[in-house]
């Protein structure tokens, strides 16, 4: 089967205002959401306790707000079902240091009356813990940033690296947006989407950079825009079939794989999409606004090409003993 | 053409290698390596404690003052104001200036790792840097000894207990069956050790082998078994001392170079003890651990200061195994929990079940799509994937990784991103024959054009993965762990692996069968 049979290049980079403007208002939507309503954090990085509870049979989420409630210091605790009707997790704001009777052992004790229930899940997170886990994962966000820059500096040019980082941080800061509007409870697992959306997204870019970087070696013409929209149009295939398989694999991690893993299945998923979008669509724009010269990398790539056969020439004549 | 080249051996070995070291894993037999479950897979406790450690150093203290005060007193030199601040320094002031040179002999033959300071006759006493970051460290790794000791005679199956960082303790056990049995768990590690010294009644201790408890009652003793031999010691029922009067107990060398065990009591016990040491000179006095003798020594002095020495014939093992025991007793500050993750068993499974789910329907999924969009390709791009899969479980089962449920999620998605290789390199392939290049030679430029293409993307993905690693924490390590080596696997599966099968099958592919082979429209092979 062949859906995207080359013919003749697209013209994308004609296009590349559209999309532009598109990208910019996607994003400003994403930051305003962002700044405004701000992130859901879940208690691993606002601290607290979660428990989750499943009942045999409908759970009595009115019995157990109330049965809750009576206990002042879980007066502001949250019930919500959680999958199914017969599962609820609560989550308070409140953490216990202590090692013996902790909020899951109260939860316990203050629920025994509404039904026939089991405790599947305890999860509890001291502020200090939460802080830290907060501090620790937006360095590591910069940390793989900064990894990502260096590394695709040095396998193709500045340009090409700020470009595709400038594409990262469009992804995920649009993932971002989209997991503030949804509501979904930012956790660990919601850090390590966004940092497996990072090395996807990029994963992306870098194949058709790759291409580019081809084009500009094979391809006569000089025009950049020329080049890229060539290029992209050879790669368009790949990036397509490869988000399909991947989004295919989320799609079913996140409706099949379980609750716990939803919020991490659905940032994936937002993710993908927009990772796949902005390798098309964005990543090579920048990389004409950023005022790429084909005939300078040209130039570039020809003197590194003299200089190391210059090199090579010393090293024959040097170990022909001619020096 | 050689049919059999080494890409397709390093692949076939590297299959089989993947199948034989995963069979354990997969039918969870009893012998050989396997991957263990995380915690939030088969249900289980983790908890993060942190430890109060400026309690140790503060009781630390009060002992060294009570230590001065007990020499100045014996020394007969005369003080004033002995107090200390902020729990961690001791001030006094001597009256007499004769008195100085001899006190600072003193306090430093005495109490070691400090250094003292003198305004005029005003004196600081206080541990050197190393000495507190040294009584730190000891108060972590006593609790994480006592915490794992407890946990141990609870008979719990393989549980964790480890220092994490600096300050704090991790400490994981699997297979709690309910929030009870969780709860009693806690409860014990936060339990007080109950160490006691007790003296041997002399008197009748002959006897002990064929005396009964009652008869032992009635002269006010008690009946304890050794800790290790099925000797029996007939002692004082009232302590002589118990652990809440010790403060420290290490592994130190008498003048024989004989390895002793020294440990300090606070100022009370120092007292009580030096008292019963005196009066009993020539007796036995036995170490008491949870109604265990640990070791009865002779007492061959009196003993003051506090300072005890316990010099036995014990090998340097058993004495530092006895000195942690003396620690274990006395936690030395109190732990507390920073996170706590608990999961049942039947979430676990649950979790299990659904993750497997998602595994087998993702890449069910993607093997039909590579079949139906590539043909042959796609079958080739599949067997690699399978291979990858193997790989990855037998990687894991050697390592005796963990799989979390982060982690199943990381390898559903290498299952998605695998096949990236391959459709990069099937599609290089396939633009090379539309250009017209023979079979041969578009398969061998295929996969030069796309190398570079699949190193870098599988590079900027692996850094991701790294980051990830050594900044995650718990179950998210799994993730970046099983994604890591998922990406690693596929560069040998699906590079190297499926080149090897191109070239095997080369003279078999039938050029006018694109379509087959490739999944192209016939177009009259030129």
């Amino acid at each position: 089967m062949e859906v995207f049979k080359y013919k003749k290049p697209l013209s994308l980079m004609s296009q590349s205002k559209r999309f532009g403007i598109l990208s910019l208002t996607v994003l400003v939507i994403a930051l305003a959401l962002i700044l405004t309503k701000g992130f859901n954090y879940g208690i691993d990085f606002a601290g607290g306790t979660l428990v989750q509870v499943q009942y045999e049979g409908k759970a009595p989420i009115k019995e157990i707000r109330d049965s809750i409630s009576k206990d002042e210091h879980y007066e502001s605790a949250s019930v919500t079902y959680f999958g199914s009707d017969e599962e609820v997790v609560i989550r308070t704001k409140t953490s216990s240091q202590a090692l013996g009777e902790d909020v899951g052992d109260k939860m316990r004790a203050l629920l025994k009356d509404t039904g026939k229930f089991e405790i599947r899940r305890v999860d509890m997170v001291g502020a200090k813990v939460g802080s830290e886990l907060r501090e620790k994962g937006l360095m590591s966000l910069l940390l793989a940033i900064m990894g990502i820059l260096i590394y695709v500096s040095f396998r193709f040019e500045w340009r090409f690296a700020v470009a595709s980082v400038m594409a990262l941080v469009h992804d995920v800061t649009i993932a971002m947006g989209a997991v503030v509007l949804f509501n979904i409870e930012v956790n660990l697992d919601t850090l390590a989407a966004l940092l497996t959306i990072l090395g996807y997204s990029l994963n992306d870019t870098i194949i058709v950079f790759d291409r580019i970087r081809e084009g500009i070696r094979t391809i006569k013409n000089p025009d950049l825009g020329e080049i890229i929209d060539e290029s992209v149009t050879r790669t368009l295939s790949r990036t397509t079939l490869t988000s399909l398989t991947t989004f295919f694999v989320v799609f079913t991690l996140w409706m099949f794989g379980g609750e716990i893993i939803h919020g991490f299945g659905f940032t994936l998923l937002v993710g993908i999409i927009v990772g796949t979008y902005s390798s098309i669509f964005v990543a090579s724009p920048i990389l004409m606004w950023l005022g790429f010269s084909v005939s300078g990398f040209r130039e570039k790539e020809a003197s590194k090409l003299k200089r190391e056969k210059e090199k090579e020439k010393m090293r024959a004549m040097y170990e022909n003993g001619t020096i | 053409m050689k049919t059999l080249n080494y890409r397709i051996i390093l692949f076939a070995f590297a299959l089989i290698f993947g199948i034989v070291f995963s069979i354990p894993s997969i039918t969870q037999s009893e012998s050989g390596k396997k991957i263990t479950l995380g915690l939030d897979l088969q249900g289980g406790l983790h908890m993060l404690l942190g430890i109060k450690s400026e309690i140790a150093i503060e009781s630390r203290t009060k002992s060294m003052a009570a230590t001065v005060k007990y020499i100045f007193d014996d020394e007969e030199i005369i003080f004033d104001d002995l107090r200390m601040v902020d729990g961690k320094q001791i001030t006094f002031e001597l009256l007499d200036q004769d008195d100085v040179a001899k006190s600072k002999e003193l306090l430093k033959k005495e109490i070691e790792g400090t250094v003292l300071s003198a305004n005029g006759l005003k004196f600081t006493l206080e541990m050197t840097a190393e000495e507190l970051a040294r009584t730190k460290a000891n108060a972590i790794s006593q609790a994480v000894d006592t915490i794992r000791n407890r946990l141990n005679e609870f008979g719990l199956a393989e549980p964790t207990v480890a220092k994490q960082g600096e300050d704090k303790i991790l400490v994981e056990v699997p297979g709690i069956k309910t929030q009870e049995d969780e709860q009693r768990i806690r409860e014990l590690i936060a339990r007080a050790a109950h160490l006691q010294l007790m003296a041997v009644d002399e008197d009748r201790a002959a006897r002990v082998m064929t005396m009964n408890v009652n008869e032992a009652k009635s002269y006010g003793d008690v009946i304890l078994p050794d800790v290790a031999t099925p000797e029996r010691y007939l002692l004082r029922q009232i302590p002589v001392l118990d652990g809440s009067m010790l403060t420290d107990a290490k592994v130190g060398f008498d003048k024989n170079n004989q390895p002793v065990i020294n440990f300090s009591l606070n100022g009370q016990g120092a007292k009580i003890f030096g008292d019963f040491t005196a009066k009993s000179v020539g007796k036995r006095m036995a170490v008491v651990l949870d109604n265990k003798v640990y070791s009865a020594p002779n007492i061959r002095e009196r003993i003051g200061g506090g300072h005890v020495q316990i010099s036995g014939s014990f090998t340097l093992e058993e004495a530092a195994d006895l000195a942690i025991a003396l620690r274990s007793g006395a936690l030395l500050a109190p732990v507390y929990v920073m996170e706590k993750r608990s999961v049942g068993p039947s979430l676990g499974a649950d979790s299990i079940k659904s993750s497997s789910m998602a595994l087998a329907l993702g890449f069910f999924l993607v093997v039909v799509f590579m079949i139906v969009y590539y043909g042959t390709a796609g079958v080739i791009a599949d067997v690699a994937l399978i291979g990858n899969l193997f790989l990855i479980l037998a990687i894991m089962s050697l390592f005796g990784a963990t799989l979390t449920l982060p982690g199943m999620a990381g390898i559903v998605l290498t299952v998605g991103m695998a096949v990236d290789a391959n459709v990069i390199i099937t599609e290089r392939i396939r633009e090379l024959l539309h250009e017209g290049k023979s079979v041969a030679k578009s398969i061998e430029d295929g996969y030069d054009n796309a190398f570079t293409a699949i190193l870098d993307a599988n590079v900027t993905t692996l850094i991701a993965a790294v980051v990830l690693y050594v900044y995650g924490t718990g179950a998210i390590k799994g993730f970046a762990l099983t994604m890591s080596i998922g990406i690693l696997a596929s560069m040998l599966t699906a590079i190297v692996g499926t080149h090897g099968i191109y070239q095997w099958l080369l003279p078999k592919i039938d050029k006018k069968k694109r379509g087959f082979w490739f999944g192209i429209k016939e177009e009259g092979a030129k």
